[in-house]
């Protein structure tokens, strides 16, 4: 009753819109988002039943993994944008402190070191950030007018990058790639000035030569192994041959479900987790693949749908944010796993088997749910 | 509000517009990807389906079964045994070194199975299951089947080894079969031998190596990525080798063997009316077993250089003077030539001389025989009435017969390695010794001494020959084959020219002859041969001088001399005299045990004598 109260005095203070009152709003859930994830993850189990080997223990462990992202998912829908903003600082501060640890406990195992284990479960610091740096920038530049001043953008660039190098030197170079696209988006999205991406492309350019020496010996070999795969067909180039061979010989339809040899015969390396887009290509074909492309692509499409009917500046950021990450993701997936761009280890978001950056994927949905169904009449 | 001073709706507009911007890039990266899907999938499909065919599915060669070898009653004298061995797969072993070294705490592991494991190594791809041992005992596999979880890549497996259940007692006939070496690889089919790890070394098994061995199958397989197979998909099979019936029997065979005793020397035995080896028998033999699971160096060497000589084969390659052997040939020239009757008689004084030569030929005995004509030449083996005779033929003559009767040539018998043996003549010897042919040598050659050598397949063809009045067939091992659930095929027996006198009766002169040298008490085999056998039997014996010059009457000082110069005795014989079913010839190398052992192989083959049962030794170590 206490609470009743408490939410009927709360109600009087912010008057929602009641056109778009409805049972999915007052649970905070999109069901246009809702229903085309569970599109995308049911996919994504039928492709994972026949990559395991028609292996029902690792479904069932997915299914698992996916209903606690789920409930993560719905967590973050509850939390109104505006609690998000508040809390953004600390967020962030909260996922560097984890990541100085994380680096700090690696120095002391003598070896790379990813994971922080809290009894239970353990979990990846750099996929706190993943969300933490675009709600810092998007709560930064909610404060100031748009588009962004040069200031504002060299203040973006620790930001950005002291997690991005971090994570780098864990060594993740994949998560890195992704908390810097996490961040620029947000940067692109708040009116980042094409001189400024101009000139930051042009850097990067020049900058090639100098992080070749930064990267590590293997990434080294990917990104040549990236170049010509041929040149080590049984080492470092195995991984994109096998995966080449396996989507080339799906065909238009593919072999029919469960009937891929490259993946059931272990040819193709990584066939649960990294390369399980191969499966898909090689089991369903180019029909399969572009459907399940589609199925990606109608998330990202939601995603900018949000964005664009997002309320305040710090919300669009935020959704524009997480959609393109999402995007990024599986689409340097699907390009390592094709061969149009080096190996870096990016699983497919919501079909690769198991992992943490499934539970941040989902919360991230949760946090687009939640700018869409914490609406208020007046915009602000 | 803090924010009200912000341009919300120009805000709103950007946002808007890079959302646009970034829904283009994002199209445009789609299209391609899209793009790189179409031509990995559409337009190369072609080349991608072949490459992922060709990564799963293998054409696995699968080993035919090698065909049985049995005796002319179906006895099994060459078997294959299932054996479990240690196989290694390279590939998925992470280091072989430390691997063999701790295996060798499980297995008992010589440095043989080592050396050949580590030829087979680069001889095979690495994820072929190489054998590291090829037989082992229950305890061993027991031993290693409780450790295997510390071998990853090392299995045990079954396979079937080749197996000569009678051991050393056809050693030197069947030869046996030996893991293929480099040599054999340049020569033999490498598709049909792709999974045999065996093949024939010697004897019948190499003779009739594309017959034992069939032709190989086999299966399409699907593996994974480690090689191993998971499933098959289509099974072409292979044609097993085909069995093999010799005409060889068995129980003749071991009651030869049993009949030497221990001697050296060898036994062949010839069924005249069809010229079926039903015997042949060298010894000392060897235990081929040991050469299919890879003889050791040592046990090779202690083969090859005993003084014994194990390893050769008599019966086919050992080379002895015709010594009085060649009586009844030179006879049969002789009544056939004219050069003399069987009336003819010379008084025999045990000396003979050449005209205008001073050298003294003796007679074996030292005073001579008397009165002999040609019959009591043979029965008695008067070697003056022969040196008169082979004066008045000439070598000339009696290379004529003897070639006639197969000697100087191979007998054309199904084995490899024959030896041709020698008939002297002026020609051979200019040619091998480079000098001239004097009359003495054709005295010499008179009674089988001088430079004649025949192997005791040709004494047996020979003696056979004579048996069928001059009937004559190419002696061989083959009486028939059949592949398994097919048709037996019989061998057919190959009929060589015969050998035609001018008067038919000249055989039964001889033959009658050679009859007395058995029944005969002057017969020179009277003594030995004994009483009391069943059947009719004619036989000549013969005695190889070692010892150069030996006076007439050495041979009773036989035992007194070093067991090495002693002679070596030769007996050749056929029984029955009217219908031969048996033709034998034995060497007894310095023994004269030659006699003894025709009596025991002729009562086995003809008479009642209790047959000599031996069971197989199937006792597996």
């Amino acid at each position: 009753m206490l609470y009743d109260n408490r939410k009927k005095r709360f109600n009087k203070s912010v008057v929602y819109d009641s056109h778009y009152r409805s049972l999915w709003q007052c649970i905070h859930i999109d069901g246009t988002l809702l229903a085309f994830i569970l599109l995308l993850c049911s996919a994504g189990l039928l492709i994972l039943f026949s990559a395991s080997n028609e292996n029902l223990h690792s479904v069932e462990f997915q299914i698992m993994r996916l209903l606690l992202a789920f409930c993560v998912m719905l967590v973050f829908a509850q939390i109104s944008p505006f609690a998000l903003q508040r809390w953004a600082p600390w967020i962030y501060l909260f996922g560097l402190t984890l990541l100085f640890i994380v680096l700090i406990s690696g120095h002391i195992g003598k070896g790379a070191q990813r994971w922080i284990n809290i009894g239970f479960t353990r979990f990846q610091p750099a996929e706190i950030m993943k969300l933490a740096i675009p709600l810092i920038l998007a709560w930064y530049y909610h404060k100031m007018d748009l588009p962004i001043t040069l200031k504002s953008v060299l203040m973006a660039i620790p930001i950005i990058l002291i997690p991005a190098v971090l994570t780098a030197k864990q060594p993740d170079l994949g998560t890195a790639i992704l908390l810097t696209i996490a961040g620029v988006s947000v940067l692109f999205l708040a009116g980042l000035s094409w001189q400024i991406l101009l000139t930051c492309f042009v850097s990067f350019m020049a900058c090639i030569p100098f992080a070749w020496y930064l990267l590590h010996d293997y990434q080294r070999q990917r990104v040549l192994t990236f170049l010509n795969p041929e040149r080590d067909p049984l080492g470092a180039g195995y991984h994109i041959i096998q995966s080449k061979i396996a989507i080339g010989s799906g065909g238009i339809f593919g072999k029919g479900w469960l009937n891929g040899t490259q993946s059931n015969l272990h040819f193709l390396p990584e066939h649960t987790t990294d390369f399980i887009f191969a499966v898909c290509g090689e089991e369903f074909g180019f029909v399969g693949t572009v459907i399940l492309i589609s199925l990606y692509m109608l998330i990202v499409f939601r995603g900018f749908y949000i964005t664009m009917h997002a309320q305040d500046t710090f919300s669009r950021l935020l959704a524009g944010s997480i959609t393109l990450t999402f995007f990024i993701s599986f689409f340097i997936n699907m390009g390592m796993v094709t061969g149009i761009l080096p190996v870096v280890g990016i699983p497919l978001p919501l079909v690769s088997y198991g992992g943490s950056s499934m539970v941040t994927v989902m919360a991230g949905f949760g946090i687009l749910m939640s700018i869409q169904t914490h609406r208020k009449l007046v915009t602000t | 509000m803090r924010t009200s001073i912000k341009n919300h709706y120009h805000e709103i507009q950007l946002t808007s517009r890079r959302s646009m911007v970034a829904i283009l890039v994002i199209c445009i990266l789609i299209v391609l990807l899209i793009s790189r899907l179409a031509y990995l999938q559409i337009y190369k499909n072609i080349l991608y389906t072949t490459l992922s065919t060709r990564n799963a599915i293998d054409l696995v060669p699968i080993e035919p079964t090698r065909g049985l070898i049995y005796d002319r009653n179906g006895v099994l004298l060459a078997e294959n045994i299932p054996v479990f061995s240690l196989d290694i797969i390279p590939l998925q072993v992470t280091n072989l070194q430390k691997t063999l070294i701790a295996l060798k705490n499980v297995v008992e592991l010589n440095d043989s199975d080592i050396l050949q494991f580590k030829k087979q190594l680069k001889q095979h791809r690495r994820f072929d299951e190489i054998p590291l041992k090829l037989r082992l005992t229950d305890a061993e596999v027991a031993r290693f089947t409780e450790n295997q979880y510390q071998f990853p890549g090392v299995i045990i497996k079954a396979r079937l080894m080749r197996h000569y259940p009678y051991g050393e007692s056809f050693a030197h006939v069947l030869g046996y079969v030996g893991r293929i070496n480099t040599t054999e690889l340049n020569v033999i089919d490498q598709i049909n031998y792709s999974a045999s790890h065996y093949i024939g070394k010697l004897g019948i098994e190499k003779f009739y190596e594309d017959e034992l061995h069939g032709n190989v199958g086999y299966e399409e397989v699907e593996n994974d990525a480690s090689g191993k197979p998971i499933r098959i998909l289509k099974k072409t099979r292979g044609k097993p080798g085909k069995n093999l019936y010799l005409t060889i029997d068995s129980g003749l065979q071991l009651a030869a063997e049993k009949a030497l005793i221990d001697h050296r020397g060898a036994i062949v035995a010839i069924q005249p009316q069809t010229g079926q080896v039903l015997a042949m028998v060298s010894e000392p033999a060897y235990d081929p077993n040991l050469f299919v699971l890879g003889i050791s160096q040592q046990d090779y060497n202690a083969l090859q250089q005993s003084e014994e000589k194990p390893l050769y084969d008599r019966a086919l390659r050992g080379l002895y003077p015709l010594a009085s052997t060649i009586k009844p040939y030179l006879a049969l020239q002789g009544l056939n030539s004219g050069a003399t009757t069987p009336d003819y008689t010379i008084f025999d004084n045990g000396t003979f001389k050449l005209p205008n030569s001073s050298r003294i030929w003796h007679d074996w005995v030292k005073l001579g025989h008397g009165r002999v004509n040609l019959p009591r030449a043979i029965t008695v083996s008067c070697d003056v009435y022969f040196y008169q005779l082979s004066t008045k033929m000439g070598i000339k003559l009696m290379d004529d017969i003897l070639t006639e009767f197969g000697y100087g040539s191979l007998t054309g018998i199904d084995l490899d390695n024959e030896l041709p043996g020698v008939v002297a003549s002026p020609a051979w010897k200019l040619k091998n010794k480079g000098t001239h042919w004097f009359p003495g040598d054709t005295t010499n050659s008179s009674i089988g001494q001088g430079d004649m050598q025949a192997t005791p397949l040709q004494l047996a063809s020979a003696i056979s020959t004579l048996a069928m009045h001059g009937q004559r067939y190419v002696p061989f091992l083959l009486l028939g084959e059949q592949m398994p659930g097919k048709a037996y095929i019989v061998h057919q027996s190959t009929a060589l020219s015969p050998i035609v006198l001018t008067d038919k009766k000249y055989w039964d002169i001889v033959i009658n002859a050679m009859q007395d040298v058995v029944t005969s008490p002057q017969g020179t085999a009277y003594s030995l041969f004994g009483h009391g056998y069943t059947y009719t039997i004619a036989g000549k014996t013969g005695t190889a001088a070692l010892s150069k010059r030996r006076l007439a009457n050495e041979e009773d000082k036989q035992e007194s001399m070093p067991l090495k110069l002693r002679d070596h005795h030769l007996f050749v014989a056929f029984a029955p005299v009217d219908n031969p079913k048996l033709a034998v010839a034995i060497i007894t190398e310095n023994s004269h045990n030659a006699i003894q052992t025709a009596r025991a192989i002729f009562d086995y083959y003809l008479g009642n004598q209790p047959h000599v049962v031996r069971q197989p030794e199937k006792t597996i170590q």
